[in-house]
């Protein structure tokens, strides 16, 4: 954080100084225009595009290094199928993805937005329990030690343990697999955020001490903006959680999703349906944490 | 001499894991209206503590403080304090830091425009107006240390508390800023209270000079009344006698009496 506002304070620096304007002594030399390239413009040009070659450089090779990988793996028997294999089918399946001929037999597309639904529910809910129960723990030490324990078992339980008792209440595959999401995703958010409150600096503190701030403005001039860092750490790190336990839980609930999906795949022995999904999965997930990235970006200070 | 702040008797021992902690002892110090006091001493003599004391963020364990005949309980808008290393919210501009103060203060007395008005006037005494909407992270220390003094200032409070306001500025700009305080203490005719370790600006800046013994156990060791003429300018005291007379007076009991505290108490 210090290397930023270094740099920031140094850019400012070095922008400060106006640029004098000297009264430029007019060379009388005939205009002779200088190559393209060589321009103060041009030569950024060539910059920026030599930076991106070399930025790209090395992710390429590991990707170019897992596909060979990949295909090596696949040469040598066992029944995986080839990257280009694969690439056919991914063509031939994300050319349709909305299709749908009953619950049994939809496209990927559905599937995928199923699971978002569920995650979305579950993990909607687990933020709304979650961020104001850290905020109480974090205030409150009475309650932290009073939470602490129960929360210290429950966290490390492994979420499909809770499925059995999300079906024995509900009764049902949906609610049940919400369930699982809500009760895995809730303790980074939970943590985070009480984590956050009880590092506020004293500092802060005591100026709202010193200006006698009512509870409403230390909540909103004090409190939340900076513990909100926090609870966005919290929120990444549950998405992570809840994306990944929805494939394991739809697995077993079954019904329309990413998930189920999968399993339905390798029961019909489609092998390189199930390389896509993995490769699906793994891109949503990447696609929600740089989202919550970004979130997170606009709102970190210092 | 009418006194504005009280102390009597204040001393403060804080419960540790260790068992309890002395920090000070047998303070007494009266302070006149509009008169402007450095406490100093070494580091950890509890300079900082009186300080809060006064503040009212921290409760001494014994003894009375009183501002005009009251009580010191908890702290209040009539004591600004200017926190050692700013204390921004690093969320809110310059103007914002200082607006949640004034609107704090008058919120209930002026209006939105009167208290916008007020808010910019204090910015610009302390020479900001350009960086009002600024960040605290996109301004320099300097400039973070002026708002905080701004946003003390902008409560308009009867003493002002600054607990070693410049301490981490470097020279230039901590010689610039102590100008500006002295212009400004002066147009506002505020009572001060400032902990230092820096004996030039001690000197510089007060009425009197409030040295400290050595802690644990600390109070107060002697008082320096500084008689130079007011107002002070930099360059003419370094050619001043008396001036230097009172530095040496400072380093004297800093660096020869409490270099062993046991003797010197």
């Amino acid at each position: 954080m210090n290397a930023v506002t270094l740099n920031e304070s140094l850019s400012q620096a070095m922008a400060a100084p106006e640029t004098e304007k000297l009264p430029a002594a007019a060379p009388e030399l005939p205009p002779r225009r200088t190559p393209l390239l060589q321009t103060a413009g041009g030569k950024r040009v060539v910059e920026g595009v030599v930076n991106a070659v070399k930025a790209t450089i090395p992710p390429l090779l590991g990707m170019m290094l897992f596909v060979a990988l990949w295909a090596l793996v696949a040469n040598s028997g066992g029944g995986i199928p080839g990257p280009a294999e694969t690439w056919t089918a991914a063509v031939a399946l994300f050319s349709d993805p909305f299709y749908n001929n009953g619950p049994n037999d939809m496209g990927i597309g559905w599937n995928v937005l199923n699971s978002l639904y569920r995650v979305g529910i579950g993990f909607g809910l687990a933020a709304l329990v979650g961020i104001p129960l850290g905020f109480m723990i974090g205030r409150f030490a009475f309650l932290n030690q009073m939470l602490s324990p129960i929360i210290s078992i429950l966290r490390p339980v492994s979420p499909l343990a809770w499925l059995p008792i999300g079906l024995l209440v509900m009764k049902q595959a949906e609610p049940a697999s919400i369930w699982v999401i809500f009760i895995s995703s809730i303790w980074p958010m939970v943590l985070n955020t009480a984590a956050g409150v009880q590092r506020i600096p004293q500092d802060y503190l005591n100026v709202a001490r010193v200006l006698n701030l009512s509870e409403f403005k230390v909540f909103t001039k004090i409190l939340f903006p900076a513990v909100l860092p926090y609870v966005l750490t919290g929120v990444r790190l549950s998405i992570g959680v809840a994306w990944l336990v929805i494939v394991a839980a739809e697995m077993l609930t079954g019904g329309v999703g990413i998930g189920f999906w999968v399993w339905d795949e390798w029961n019909n022995l489609n092998v390189a349906h199930i390389i896509i999904a993995i490769f699906v999965v793994g891109i949503v997930g990447l696609l929600l944490e740089q989202m919550l990235m970004l979130i997170a970006k606009r709102f970190s200070y210092e | 001499m009418q006194s504005y702040v009280q102390i009597e008797n204040a001393g403060m021992v804080f419960k540790t894991k260790k068992g309890p902690f002395t920090a000070l002892t047998d303070i007494n110090l009266n302070i006149a209206e509009g008169e402007f006091v450095a406490l100093i001493g070494h580091s950890g003599c509890g300079k900082s503590t009186l300080l809060n004391l006064v503040a009212g963020l921290t409760d001494a364990t014994s003894g009375v403080l009183l501002l005009a005949n009251k009580e010191i309980k908890g702290p209040g808008p009539e004591r600004g304090v200017v926190f050692q290393n700013h204390s921004l919210l690093p969320w809110l501009t310059s103007f914002e830091n200082v607006y949640l103060a004034v609107e704090k203060v008058f919120g209930d007395k002026e209006t939105r425009a009167q208290m916008k008005a007020r808010t910019s006037k204090v910015l610009e005494l302390v020479g900001l107006t350009h960086a009002a909407n600024k960040l605290p992270g996109e301004i320099s220390g300097g400039m973070k240390q002026r708002v905080g003094i701004a946003r003390a200032l902008a409560m308009e409070p009867k003493v002002l508390l600054m607990d070693e306001p410049f301490g981490a500025l470097d020279a230039l700009t901590r010689a610039h800023l102590q100008d500006e305080l002295m212009k400004i203490v002066a147009a506002t005719k505020s009572t001060v209270i400032m902990v230092t370790h820096d004996v030039d600006e001690a000197v510089l800046l007060s009425d009197r000079i409030v040295m400290m013994t050595n802690g644990p156990a600390a109070t107060i060791g002697e008082i320096l009344t500084v008689d130079l003429p007011r107002p002070r300018e930099r360059l003419a005291l370094a050619h001043e006698p008396r001036y230097h007379d009172l530095r040496s007076q400072v380093l004297e009991f800093l660096y020869s009496r409490q270099m062993r505290p046991k003797e010197a108490a």
